[in-house]
């Protein structure tokens, strides 16, 4: 199965102190807003891998910007740097004061891009906007994505605004890694299924160590919840707990985690869970316990047959079939209340 | 419902008012804030009370008049912020009967990283008028903004501060005056654990709650319970065993992670419908890692 193994090289590039290693740290290495400047000046390349949802694995470069190393990336390394790029991320920085030099070094780094790999997406962010009072933050990110567009030839790049003091870093990474994810479609055909199956509202699917988003379903009722920016805002509350766990057990917060969290109130009720070895699966199903135990049930459930066929690699056709027949033994979603005994011990 | 294995469990029980229990003294208890001016007193009250991220209290303006604030929580409570220019004693013009003459705390914020001589003065010229005619008043003195010194400096102004105060009480004749002191910071968790001894001072019914807190913790295993105000996060009651700094800090954080997730998923639409019988009171619970559990029951509104 190793064929299926994928490795892909994402580059990370953009001006000397755009930000591009201190986002990368609080994405990847845990690392909290306000620790990233003790970081250093990024020198030439730092080459990391990155291991996201078990077959996919991120190869990232992260390019210092100063003027100079910019220069060999574009001459003697040009080859080796642009070469088999799967996903460039450039950043810029919003308070930049050469925008047009900025937007010309852009220009040379998309013109190798296409040289080499031109089937490569481009993700561009501009970055630092916490620095942009409120009221004009929208206007001036349209403004420069509109100059940033203009500026792409030949690729069709997606911009997002980022911050990294709020959930915004989160939307735009959760943004990137989406179109990694081989297969995906399989996975959200399969959370469609389950999502019906157990009445859920909602259903999201984390990622286990950067608690980025990798996808998510909304039932028509689901879909309707005014508050858009959800999905990063979870992501960045639980970082932000999964921290405070690491702070006060006295372990890194790489090896924190939690193994469940269920919360019950009058409007809603929340299960959040170990789904598969690199994912958390986070179900908001309407309040009723006996609904609510029976979707915690069928989520332990449909977790063996999701990782036990992800396992053995049957990527292409693996949900369906599995999950459909563990999720019939409650037809109707009416597993005997009383086996809920079942959900309490935890494998892990 | 209840995990029943025997791993250890950190239950969390969070709450917002006690019904009816606060007529006992007929009034409402009073914090006083008092303290040199840029002391930290409304840092501190908005911290604490208005959920203020620590990281902007430095464009808070000075305060020029007494902050009434009323806190309508478990027991209601007002909170009043004095601004620290005025030297209340000396002022002919201010009442002393309406400031202390109810019962409550007074809390005299100490800055720690400023020079505390002046205001160790005034303090114990405070006391000893407050001990003196108004014995109802608890005072509680917070050495305050100490996340700024080293573990050994803090230990030694905490020392030198209690030193100064009781000599000096001690020489006015008053031997072992009831005056407490905290070390406390508004970017730790230091200043919400001071804050929630002195309002459990306050409470009257703290004995009881306390023991009833400590026979459901001995009975059901628990490792430690808390009795919180889900609002300033502030605990009322605890069992009996010795406070434990990193579970109260993550008892609170829980806290949090659970208002944070209700604000996303609680609005309002005619087509979201319960699909049966639920609890009216919200719970959760939460396994870490290394298998402790942390479970939050809410007791009541």
């Amino acid at each position: 199965m190793d064929v299926r193994k994928k490795k892909k090289k994402v580059l990370l590039m953009g001006k000397s102190g755009s930000g591009k290693s201190s986002m990368r740290s609080i994405i990847f290495s845990n690392y909290v807003a306000k620790d990233v400047r003790r970081l250093g000046a990024t020198i030439d390349v730092e080459h990391s891998h990155v291991k996201f949802m078990g077959n996919l694995t991120l190869n990232l470069w992260d390019c210092g910007g100063q003027d100079a190393f910019m220069e060999t990336y574009l001459a003697s390394q040009r080859a080796n740097i642009f070469s088999d790029v799967a996903v460039l991320i450039y950043v810029f920085d919003i308070e930049s004061r050469e925008v047009e030099r900025d937007l010309d070094t852009y220009n040379s780094i998309i013109e190798a891009l296409h040289e080499f790999s031109p089937g490569a997406y481009v993700f561009c962010l501009i970055h630092k906007l916490d620095l942009i009072q409120n009221e004009h933050r929208l206007r001036i990110y349209e403004e420069r994505s509109l100059l940033i567009r203009s500026r792409s030839e030949h690729f069709k790049i997606d911009t997002f605004g980022s911050s990294i003091w709020d959930q915004s870093l989160y939307k735009a990474w959760a943004g990137i890694v989406h179109k990694l994810i081989p297969n995906l479609y399989v996975i959200e055909r399969f959370l469609q299924a389950f999502a019906k199956k157990i009445d859920a509202e909602e259903i999201i699917l984390f990622e286990r160590s950067t608690f980025l988003t990798v996808t998510s379903v909304s039932s028509d009722v689901g879909s309707m919840n005014p508050i858009y920016d959800r999905h990063e805002r979870l992501s960045n509350i639980m970082k932000a707990f999964k921290h405070c766990a690491a702070r006060n057990t006295h372990t890194t917060p790489a090896s924190a985690g939690f193994l469940v969290m269920q919360t019950k109130t009058p409007q809603f009720n929340v299960f959040l869970g170990r789904f598969t070895d690199n994912t958390y699966i986070f179900v908001v199903v309407p309040p009723g316990e006996v609904a609510y135990n029976c979707a915690v049930l069928n989520t332990l459930l449909a977790r063996e047959g999701f990782s036990k066929d992800a396992i053995v690699g049957h990527y292409e056709g693996f949900p369906l079939p599995t999950v459909d027949s563990s999720t019939g033994k409650g037809p109707n979603g009416s597993t005997h209340p009383l086996s809920q005994s079942d959900t309490s011990p935890d494998e892990e | 419902m209840e995990v029943t294995d025997q791993r250890p469990q950190r239950p969390t029980q969070g709450r917002r008012r006690l019904s009816s229990t606060d007529r006992s003294r007929g009034a409402k208890p009073r914090l006083l804030l008092m303290g040199l001016r840029r002391s930290g007193k409304s840092s501190i009250s908005n911290v604490v009370f208005h959920k203020m991220p620590p990281s902007e209290t430095l464009f808070l303006e000075s305060t020029t008049r007494i902050q009434k604030d009323f806190i309508h929580s478990f027991m209601d409570f007002q909170v009043w912020d004095f601004p620290g220019q005025l030297e209340y004693l000396e002022t002919p013009t201010i009442d002393l009967e309406t400031i202390f003459g109810r019962h409550g705390a007074l809390v005299w914020v100490i800055d720690a990283q400023d020079d505390y001589l002046d205001s160790v003065a005034r303090l114990n010229r405070t006391i000893l008028t407050v001990q003196q005619y108004y014995p109802n008043i608890n005072i509680e003195v917070f050495i305050h903004k100490v996340d700024g010194l080293s573990e050994e400096y803090r230990h030694d102004t905490f020392q030198d501060i209690v030193q100064r105060i009781t000599d000096e009480l001690n020489d006015a004749g008053y031997e072992n005056a009831p005056v407490y002191y905290y070390l406390t910071s508004i970017y730790d968790y230091s200043v919400f654990e001071a804050f929630s001894k002195v309002i459990q001072k306050l409470i009257p019914e703290l004995s009881t709650l306390e023991n009833l807190i400590t026979i459901l913790t001995n009975n059901c295993g628990f490792e430690k319970t808390y009795l919180f105000d889900v609002l300033s996060k502030i605990y009322i009651a605890s069992d009996t065993r010795p406070v434990d700094m990193p579970c109260y800090e993550m008892c609170s954080d829980y806290i949090d992670v659970i208002v944070d997730i209700s604000e996303l998923y609680s609005w309002d639409h005619p087509d979201r419908k319960p699909k049966g019988e639920q609890l009216r009171e919200a719970e959760s619970h939460v396994v870490l890692h290394d298998q402790t559990m942390i479970h939050l029951m809410e007791m009541n509104k």
